[in-house]
């Protein structure tokens, strides 16, 4: 797969919806296509992490360690992003993320991520709405947690 | 050491000198007949004064056969004196080069023989302009010291009589100006002599500045203090210069007086004698025989003026060289040069009485210590930065010798030692780490010098060399020992022979904890498959076997192999056409687009205009996408094809292409553009202009480029042959025999993993560990880590097994694990043997059952480590 279908790709992310096309293709130039094997690790948790992932095929799941052991706290699949918390906050990764099938990403470097969200405002507020559709998720899940088990994603 | 030039070179070269004297007089006869012959053919074969035919020695002459041999004897004479002057010259060339081989290996005999604290004093770069540079004059002094004046003296003398025989009041005339001369020059030469030694000095210091600059240039840069060094040395040139420019005014003023005293001479000449010719008192032959004599009278005399000039520097450097290097206290020759030993066991008590040491600037390291120390068992020694423990180390191992009281190693003085005894049976590992230039193999073995085997060459041409250099090292006075010799003492690391101490040291390394360095040190290393073919071949079939596990489908995608018929996406196009590592410079070039057969290949394959049209699009699409970021932006490095400082000038070229067609573009513009497909990778780039038509084309013209590669490139390059070895590449690359493909997470990890497991198991280990060994370490270590160094020194140590291993803070840059892992292999190979342990944290100490407790220069208390700790003795080193 090349550049063009990688841009392709990138558009029909909503993160990335309403960005200019040749900002697109320097976000697909710059960033590495990595795959990764069944059962491999795109982050471990509480390593520092340099990039953020933007899943273009397979499924992976998302575990936080839990004083009962691995616990898998929610799944993501083709187009969605993970990884970001680690690069926007400088901390270390809040979960890992291993892959179920073979996963084939976009690494973002972080370097190139912060460059986009502060040149394109609309891709800021975009980000802005996944987080807090995320922490809406997560508020819920919390109140459930008193009943029984919740999800939570974002690594 | 001769504390006066000539005494020195009277000393060493006698002989020669008075050869050279002899010899010199001995031309003078024939240099008095060449002056006088002019005369005799100007006024007697020319001017007729004899009644021809003449009778010489029975011979009848005519007058032209007169003059034909009179000529004929000028030129058999002057011959003879310049055969004279060329044997002369060389013999005086060979003693002045002997003498200046022999002080500058005095000198640094002498540096080898300086106590320790005397580098304190004396800095490295002071040391090397002396021995280099400021000694080369007395070198070429040495050959003219008794030679000229006695030459130079004897021809003036020699003209002189001639004009005094031709006639006395011009003689008179001639000399009438010396007295004057030989009064005021040497007046004068006094300030100038003062001014060179004060330049001498300020030489010196600059340098002393110019070294320090350069070990400090961390701190220089991290302070920015390069203005305040800069304003230094400009202060210091400034000085020089001034001084430099006070010589050259009174140096040229002297000259000057010189040439205007030697000039009115001549003046008498044209008077005096003019007027002699007239009245008829003298010939005119004769006067032009004396103006001829005149005009070569001068040249004597200045080079007699010269050499007095010469002598007065030469005395001074020599007085200001010799002033360094006879400090009050150096070590005896013998101590290095000796060959005394100790035989059998090394006796195991050591024992202190009273040992003081007082520095340099007075004050009190050590303040009488009396011990007694069992070596039978190991000793520890503890004490803070201040405690003297360094000196106290220093002095145990004999490198720095006790102020007062002595050390005694059972019977034997420890001052008295000689240094085969001390260098083989004790080894000293301080905290610095210290590695020489060279390989890590040639570090290791270091301590093992011992001795150059006798020279088994049985070729006489070989001998005949041999005898030379040490009849000339001999005639020098220099050591006469075969430097290319196998110094190496094998039996004193329990070896039989280079494989046997190979295994040794191998075992050593394990032991400080550097073989994974010098295993990845071998895997990034080269071997010539024409001097170890066994290796190579061992490495071709392990090669074999990294294909047989790259072909299990988890691993199959994490390599694009090398092969011949096919296109490989993981190299660049370069390596595509080329299939095969650039050796030299011919192909690395970076503009491979600018090489004419790299041009032609394309031109036959019929890619030149694809690459044109792919370069176009390629420098398109970075333009696009990277015109917009500030220059210097760390993307143009990580990504671009093209530097951000060339990116205007591709735009330009773009912009013409795109408007006029790529046959409006001039040759640069188009060799600028075809760079760039040549630095493309199909799957790091992922711009998808090289397309599978592009790639059967560039297959083709890598067979073109194989076919037709001219003779004179063929060593250019090593191809890719997975039934060859590439000499070029190193053993890693040799083994995968392709590339790491990208876009597999942590491939490189899984891809070195997967050949360090083939290595092993293969046995390639060892053999693959002896080329590490044999990669350099830089200039005095520069490539190594100060972990690594200080491994490296306890390694050599180790390897020469030592009688008594003194180790002081040695391993303070391992982490805590590698402390503990490197200090128990120490103590296991050290069983049995004496070991004498300053760690630099006191808890490293808990298992001795001897422990000495140093407290500002005094020893606090010793015993076992518990019982010390008891006692309340540890407190404050062990919460420091």
């Amino acid at each position: 797969m090349g550049l063009s279908e990688e841009v392709e790709l990138l558009k029909r992310i909503p993160l990335f919806a309403n960005i200019e096309p040749s900002k697109l293709k320097l976000l697909a130039f710059t960033s590495e296509r990595l795959t990764f094997a069944p059962g491999e690790l795109l982050c471990v948790e509480g390593e520092m992490g340099t990039c953020a992932f933007i899943i273009v095929r397979g499924e992976a799941e998302v575990e936080v360690t839990t004083p009962d052991g691995p616990q898998i706290v929610a799944r993501v699949g083709p187009n969605d992003f993970v990884g970001e918390i680690a690069i926007l906050c400088d901390m270390p990764r809040t979960a890992s993320v291993r892959a179920s099938d073979e996963v084939v990403t976009l690494a973002i470097s972080k370097d190139l991520f912060l460059r986009l969200v502060t040149e394109f405002p609309k891709m800021a507020i975009e980000i802005m709405r996944v987080l807090a559709q995320r922490l809406e998720r997560t508020t819920k899940a919390l109140a459930n947690a008193h009943l029984g088990n919740a999800p939570a994603a974002g690594a | 050491m001769d504390r006066n030039v000539f005494r020195f070179i009277w000393r060493y070269s006698k002989r020669q000198q008075v050869l050279i004297a002899l010899a010199t007089v001995l031309s003078f006869p024939f240099l008095y007949y060449s002056l006088e012959l002019p005369a005799i053919i100007v006024d007697e074969a020319i001017g007729s004064t004899l009644e021809f035919p003449v009778t010489v020695l029975g011979i009848e002459f005519g007058q032209i056969d007169y003059l034909f041999t009179l000529s004929g004897v000028f030129l058999a004479l002057v011959c003879l004196n310049g055969a004279f002057k060329y044997y002369i010259n060389v013999y005086r060339g060979v003693v002045g080069e002997r003498l200046l081989r022999r002080l500058r290996h005095e000198l640094y005999f002498r540096i080898l023989r300086f106590r320790l604290p005397q580098f304190r004093r004396m800095s490295q770069s002071e040391l090397i302009p002396i021995v280099t540079a400021e000694v080369e004059p007395v070198g070429g002094f040495g050959g003219d010291a008794f030679a000229l004046p006695i030459f130079q003296g004897g021809t003036l003398l020699v003209y002189l009589v001639f004009i005094f025989v031709q006639d006395v009041v011009l003689g008179a005339a001639a000399i009438a100006l010396y007295p004057v001369q030989a009064y005021v020059i040497p007046k004068l030469q006094y300030h100038v002599n003062q001014l060179g030694k004060r330049r001498v000095r300020a030489v010196r210091q600059l340098a002393d500045r110019v070294g320090e600059t350069a070990t400090a240039i961390q701190d220089v840069h991290a302070h920015g203090t390069g203005r305040r060094h800069m304003a230094d040395i400009a202060h210091r040139l400034g000085g020089i210069y001034e001084i430099r420019l006070e010589i050259y005014k009174r140096k040229f003023f002297i000259k000057f007086l010189n040439n205007f005293l030697n000039q009115l001479t001549p003046f008498f000449f044209y008077s005096i004698g003019g007027y002699f010719v007239i009245t008829g008192d003298l010939s005119f032959g004769a006067l032009v025989a004396v103006l001829a004599a005149y005009k070569d009278l001068s040249g004597p005399w200045r080079e007699l003026l010269n050499y007095y000039q010469r002598t007065e520097d030469v005395r001074i450097k020599y007085e200001q060289v010799v002033e360094m290097f006879v400090p009050t206290d150096l070590q005896p020759a013998h101590q290095i040069t000796g060959t005394e030993e100790i035989e059998g066991p090394l006796p195991t008590r050591l024992t202190l009485s009273s040992v003081a040491y007082t520095d340099e600037g007075g004050s009190q390291v050590l303040d009488g210590i009396s011990l007694s120390i069992d070596l039978s068992r190991p000793v520890a020694v503890l004490g803070d930065g201040a405690s003297g423990r360094t000196e106290f180390m220093l002095i145990l191992a004999r490198l720095l010798l006790p102020t007062g009281g002595r050390v005694h190693l059972g019977d034997h003085d420890m001052a008295e030692l000689a240094e085969t005894v001390t260098g083989r049976r004790f080894a000293y590992v301080g905290p610095a780490g210290i590695v020489f230039t060279g390989t890590w193999r040639d570090n290791l073995y270091y301590g093992l010098q011992r001795h150059p085997a006798p020279s088994l060459a049985k070729d006489e041409e070989t001998r005949a060399r041999e005898r030379r250099r040490v009849e000339q090292a001999r005639l020098s006075g220099n050591i006469e020992l075969d430097f290319h010799a196998d110094w190496i003492d094998y039996a004193a690391a329990d070896a039989t022979g280079p494989d046997g101490l190979q295994a040794r040291a191998l075992e050593v390394v394990s032991m400080v904890d550097l073989d994974r360095d010098i295993f990845r040190m071998g895997l990034n290393g080269t071997i010539d498959p024409a001097t170890q073919p066994d290796l190579a071949n061992r490495v071709l079939a392990a090669r074999g076997q990294v294909r047989a596990r790259l072909a299990d489908p988890e691993q199959a995608d994490l390599v694009d192999l090398f092969d011949r018929d096919r296109y490989n996406e993981s190299a660049s196009i370069a390596e595509n056409v080329m299939f095969g590592t650039p050796v030299g410079g011919a192909f690395s070039d970076d503009d491979l687009a600018g090489h004419p057969y790299f041009r032609k290949v394309l031109d036959t394959v019929g890619l030149t205009q694809d690459f044109l049209r792919i370069g176009q699009e390629a420098a398109a699409t970075i333009i696009e996408l990277f015109a917009d970021l500030p220059p210097g932006h760390p993307f143009f490095e990580q990504y671009s094809l093209i530097a951000s400082d060339d990116l205007p000038e591709y735009q330009a070229i773009v912009t013409t292409a795109q408007r006029d067609g790529l046959d409006a573009l001039n040759q640069a513009q188009k060799q600028r553009l075809m760079a760039l497909p040549f630095r493309l990778i199909p799957t790091r780039h992922r711009l998808d202009l090289i397309g599978p038509e592009i790639q059967a084309r560039l297959l083709e013209a890598r067979a073109v480029f194989h076919r037709d590669l001219p003779a004179d490139l063929r060593r250019s390059v090593d191809f890719f042959d997975a039934e060859q070895y590439n000499a070029a590449a190193s053993i890693q690359d040799n083994l995968l025999f392709g590339k790491v493909r990208y876009g597999r997470s942590a491939a490189a990890e899984k891809v070195q993993a997967l050949i360090v497991s083939v290595v092993e198991d293969s046995g390639l280990r060892e053999p693959i560990m002896a080329v590490g060994l044999d990669q350099p370490v830089g200039v005095a270590g520069g490539r190594l880590s100060p972990l690594q160094r200080q491994k490296l020194a306890l390694g050599r140590a180790l390897l020469k097994r030592p009688d008594l291993l003194i180790v002081d803070n040695a391993t303070s840059v391992l982490d805590a694990a590698g402390q503990e892992r490197v200090h128990g292999a120490i103590q296991d190979r050290m069983e049995g043997r004496a070991l004498i342990w300053a760690p630099h944290r006191a808890a490293l100490a808990k298992t001795f059952d001897h422990v000495i407790v140093l407290r500002s220069g005094r020893v606090l208390g010793e015993g076992s480590f518990a019982d010390l700790e008891d006692r309340g003795l540890l407190k404050e080193l062990l919460d420091g």
